[in-house]
């Protein structure tokens, strides 16, 4: 059934009724009606410095939305609320020095508590990088995502403690010191080396960078 | 060759380019070089060539050749190969990449890996981009660590368990029996995480959300154990103890509450402690009060509870946050209808958010400020909203006007006050007002009978100071037309008549009609108008010589009439006193939007519709129907047949004539009537068609243009059976193609009944905005003696004019 849609309408089902069917694929849309769909951050010239998504889209329709709701979010005077309606989601932001964080939630979602979400992302920056500044997500950008994933999986918080986050990638870190992974983690309780010391040392210089 | 470059030393280099060719210059020969890197099956510089990728991949360029790196890298021994891989996973590949098999492998094998955070990062992965697929094979290990006692993990195994779930929904029953335990840990990760899958589970299976009822007293318990337990530094938050856990409880109680009564009153506690205990003084706290707001208001709370939530609310609405103002709207936006006296004590803060700098902001207040017009706040609402009117953005401006008409229909307290708020929209806001308001404005003021002069006369003034608003002009135009014999005769009851003479108003017809500021379809009213002058004004000769010099105008409309109005002139000049009459009363029979005509409340006004003018020569019923038939559409508005009729005098001619008139002059009445804007003339003549007929069973579909969307076509399908036996359980389904949308609603009933005694109607609406041609299939099932009958059948016989 090339071209078709997939599925009958048929008057009688409750769920169709009074609503419009796209015979489109659709793309973004009904998922969950909580769930991060997307969080993006970028400069106040509307450089992306990260992109995560949590829901399927091809390279050519990011592209579109990042550079539609950068404009979006670019445009909006400072007296403004941090959110909009935009496409059929809502779309949080807030501006932390150079930089806008921001994310897209789903209809039913609760906008003050994204805020939370985005600022605890951001302590947990400024905690591993110490004063955290853009010029440290731009050089470091593998990082932020590592502490972003170690934050949240599949949108969703999967660690509400700022400790252990931090602590999940300061061991983390530790390992990438190894040419071998086998260790289980017992013996990393041993590893003599301090994780702020190699943390430190990578800042800015090329010895103890992994990359 | 020497070592590729390091990450950061790129990122310098390409920093320092200072146009952007420059920059595609370094990035295509660091590409290049990355290439070759990859063919020559480097090991030792993969990662760092990945990472380069990626950082590329951000700022704009395309980064595919490094898809098959990322599963090298992951497949690695080594544990910052797997993190940029993993991550170039991430972001490089999706769904679409045939890489499933590929990559299932290596998280299959990372999943049972003896490191936690190599578990951790295929967790993570698959978690955030797998497949259906990869889903359907790697559930089991999931499931597995979902079991496991090491928190790390399990926290991990939950969220990725969701989007197992969420990619395919029969794989749910199988994370059952490892739910059973997640909510007795102590970790607020597992907790976190168990709840958000908790979460998911209730909300796709019914029979899931019956199961997980029983687990509300435990989670009222971790809730009521958050609030009262004393500091605790890991999780706090300016004071609160893990909003983000909190938060998600109170969203699963909402759900397990929503709709059952025991659920409800066994939370009923917790949301009130909540609700008076939380900190309000930060974001954080406000946070958990609105979720709790949210879940008072969707559960089956007890009436002081709901109360307390919208005054909550309220609290939030004088914050000052805008944020949670916000917040606040949006919730008492969704709260109105069922809450609506609660909602009311508000009104007067919602009313002072119009005047809040956000956009945002504005409109919600704008919005629920019309949700809470009654009858017994119209005046002093109507007041408030008509100064926003004045001062708002324009984006605001059309839906404002719309909902003060809408809120003035219904409420109206006089139809003095009616007019004047009408007026003052159109004085005011008059460019912005939605083009089909012209002809519901019309109506309105035809049905005001006794407000006809007043109407007139200051219509007339607001004419001598504006001309430039079209909406007013085109409205005021008319009813001078309609109603200049009024004007000019000073018979104004409600205010002081004003002196005007027929040379003055044809003066600022005349005006509108040469005015660069008239838009075509103006300059098509004022002509008409100034036709209809010809029988209430005496200077017919001014009006004669007007209408012939637009006889030749290069307005091909404006030429039509003319000509038409002419031709009435020389030749049957003894019809156009009939032709020219006073409209009788409109009724609305087919209404265009959500709301219906309401009989204006309030002051007593006469229930009569006729005339207080002496009646016109000709038959005004008979012969505004033989027009009707001539337009044939069912959206004109029907004349009430209590219409006192008339002597036939004229009227037998006139139907003679009419049949023999050639369609210019049927043409012409149809512009007297001048409500070409609620009927679609292209609706007029799509021709029926028969979609099946087979066994008996024939479907006709026929069809209108629905209005105001032109791209929309509402079929309506007759279905008729000419068999002895009834066809029963008649159930009729379509599919259209994708390019298009379809809603279908309800029939009218199952049956279709033998010999052609009934037919069975449904209505179809089909959204074709790429006007493609129209194709659809059908699917038909009924009982028919005693035999189930499906059959599917295509129907591509739609007259062009259906999707043209």
């Amino acid at each position: 059934m090339d071209g078709w849609m997939d599925g009958w309408m048929d008057g009688w089902m409750d769920g169709w009724m009074g609503g419009w069917v796209d015979g489109l694929l659709l793309t973004i849309g009904i998922t969950s009606s909580f769930q991060m769909q997307f969080m993006l951050l970028f400069s106040r010239q509307g450089k992306l410095r990260l992109q995560k998504w949590y829901v399927p889209l091809s390279d050519k329709e990011k592209k579109k939305i990042t550079r539609e709701l950068v404009q979006t979010v670019l445009a909006r005077k400072p007296k403004m609320c941090s959110f909009l309606e935009w496409r059929d989601l809502k779309i949080v932001y807030k501006r932390y020095a150079s930089l806008y964080f921001c994310c897209a939630i789903e209809d039913q979602d609760n906008e003050l508590i994204t805020l939370e979400i985005i600022h605890r992302y951001v302590e947990l920056l400024d905690k591993y990088f110490g004063s955290v500044c853009e010029l440290d997500i731009i050089f470091n950008f593998e990082k932020a995502y590592f502490i972003l994933d170690e934050f949240l999986l599949g949108g969703e918080a999967q660690e509400t403690s700022k400790k252990n986050v931090l602590k999940a990638i300061e061991q983390a870190d530790l390992l990438q010191e190894d040419t071998k992974v086998s260790f289980s983690p017992s013996f990393l309780m041993v590893w003599s080396r301090n994780a702020a010391e190699v943390r430190d040392s990578c800042r800015g210089s090329e010895q103890a960078d992994w990359v | 060759m020497p070592a590729p470059i390091r990450l950061r030393e790129l990122i310098r280099t390409i920093r320092t380019a200072r146009t952007q060719a420059e920059e595609r210059e370094m990035i295509q020969k660091e590409c290049a070089a990355i290439r070759s890197s990859f063919r020559e099956e480097d090991n030792t510089y993969r990662c760092r060539n990945v990472a380069k990728l990626l950082y590329m991949h951000m700022l704009g360029y395309p980064a595919h050749f490094g898809q098959l790196e990322c599963l090298k890298l992951i497949a690695s021994q080594k544990f910052t190969d797997k993190r940029i891989g993993y991550l170039g996973a991430m972001l490089l590949l999706d769904e679409r990449q045939d890489v499933h098999l590929l990559m299932t492998n290596c998280i299959k094998n990372d999943l049972n890996h003896s490191t936690q955070y190599v578990q951790g990062l295929a967790l993570c992965t698959l978690g955030c981009m797998g497949s259906s697929e990869m889903c359907r094979d790697l559930a089991g290990e999931v499931e597995k660590l979902l079991k496991t006692s090491n928190s790390y993990l399990r926290k991990k195994a939950a969220l990725c368990a969701v989007h197992v779930i969420r990619k395919v929904p029969e794989l749910m029953e199988m994370f059952l029996p490892a739910t059973k335990n997640l909510l007795s840990e102590k970790n607020h990760g597992v907790l976190h995480t168990s709840v958000v899958l908790l979460t998911e589970m209730c909300e796709r299976s019914p029979d899931m959300l019956a199961h997980f009822r029983k687990l509300v007293p435990q989670l009222v318990r971790i809730l009521k154990n958050l609030i009262m337990s004393g500091y605790s530094p890991e999780h706090d938050v300016s004071g609160i103890s893990d909003p983000f856990l909190q938060v998600r409880i109170l969203r699963l109680l909402r759900i397990l509450g929503k709709g059952d009564d025991d659920s409800s009153e066994a939370m009923n506690d917790i949301l009130a402690q909540v609700a008076t205990n939380t900190e309000t003084s930060k974001n954080v706290g406000n946070a958990i009060l609105y979720e709790t707001v949210l879940t008072i208001m969707d559960i089956k709370s007890e009436s002081g509870l709901r109360v307390l939530a919208i005054n909550i609310l309220g609290r939030f609405l004088l914050n000052n946050d805008k944020n949670i103002r916000y917040v606040a709207l949006t919730s008492l936006l969704k709260t109105v209808q069922t809450d609506h006296n609660a909602v009311q004590r508000h009104r007067s803060t919602i009313v002072d958010c119009l005047k809040d700098l956000d956009v945002s902001i504005k409109r919600r207040a704008m919005e629920l400020s019309f949700a809470l017009v009654n009858g017994n706040n119209i005046r002093g609402m109507m007041k408030e909203l008509l100064y926003f009117l004045d001062s708002c953005d324009p984006e605001f401006k059309a839906d404002c006007a719309s909902g003060v008409f809408l809120a003035a229909e219904k409420y109206a307290p006089s139809k003095r006050w009616h007019i004047d708020t009408i007026m003052r929209v159109l004085t005011t806001a008059g460019s912005y007002v939605r083009d089909d308001s012209v002809p519901n404005l019309i109506q309105l003021i035809t049905n005001s009978v006794e407000m006809h002069a007043y109407t007139v006369q200051r219509l007339y003034k607001a004419l001598l100071d504006d001309i430039s608003q079209q909406p007013l002009v085109q409205v005021a135009s008319w009813c001078i037309g309609e109603y200049g014999d009024l004007l000019i005769s000073g018979q104004c009851e409600e205010e002081e008549p004003i002196q005007v003479t027929e040379d003055e108003v044809l003066d600022v017809l005349e005006g509108l009609l040469v005015s660069n500021l008239s838009s075509p379809v103006t300059r098509g009213y004022s002509l008409t108008a100034i036709m209809k002058l010809s029988t209430r004004f005496s200077s017919v000769n001014r009006i004669k010589k007007v209408v012939s010099i637009y006889g030749s105008s290069i307005d091909v409309e404006l030429q039509q009439r003319a000509v038409e109005y002419n031709a009435l002139f020389k030749k049957y000049d003894h019809m156009r006193p009939a032709l020219l009459e006073r409209m009788p009363i409109m009724e609305k029979t087919a209404s265009n939007g959500p709301t219906e005509i309401v009989q204006t409340n309030g002051e007593a006004e006469p229930s009569v519709v006729e005339p207080k003018h002496p009646p016109p020569v000709g038959q005004p019923a008979s012969q505004g129907n033989d027009l009707l038939d001539l337009l044939g559409g069912n959206d004109v508005p029907v004349i009430p047949t209590t219409m006192p009729t008339k002597p036939a005098s004229a009227g037998g001619e006139l139907l003679d004539l009419l049949g023999d008139l050639s369609l210019g002059l049927s043409l012409m009445a149809f512009y007297l009537f001048d409500l070409s804007k609620t009927v679609n003339f292209l609706s007029i003549g799509i021709p029926p068609m028969t979609a099946y007929n087979k066994n008996g069973l024939k479907i006709d579909f026929t069809f209108e243009r629905a209005n105001p969307n032109p791209n929309v076509a509402v079929i309506t399908i007759h279905a008729s059976n000419s068999t002895e036996a009834d066809m029963t359980d008649f159930v009729f389904q379509a599919a259209v193609p994708k390019t298009f949308q379809l809603q279908l609603l309800s029939p009218s009933s199952n049956v279709v009944p033998a010999l052609n005694q009934g037919t069975v109607t449904q209505v179809i609406r089909v959204l074709n905005q790429q006007k493609q041609q129209l194709r659809m299939r059908i699917k038909l099932t009924y009982i028919h003696k005693g035999s189930a009958v499906q059959d599917l059948a295509e129907v591509n016989n739609f007259p062009p004019q259906s999707w043209q």
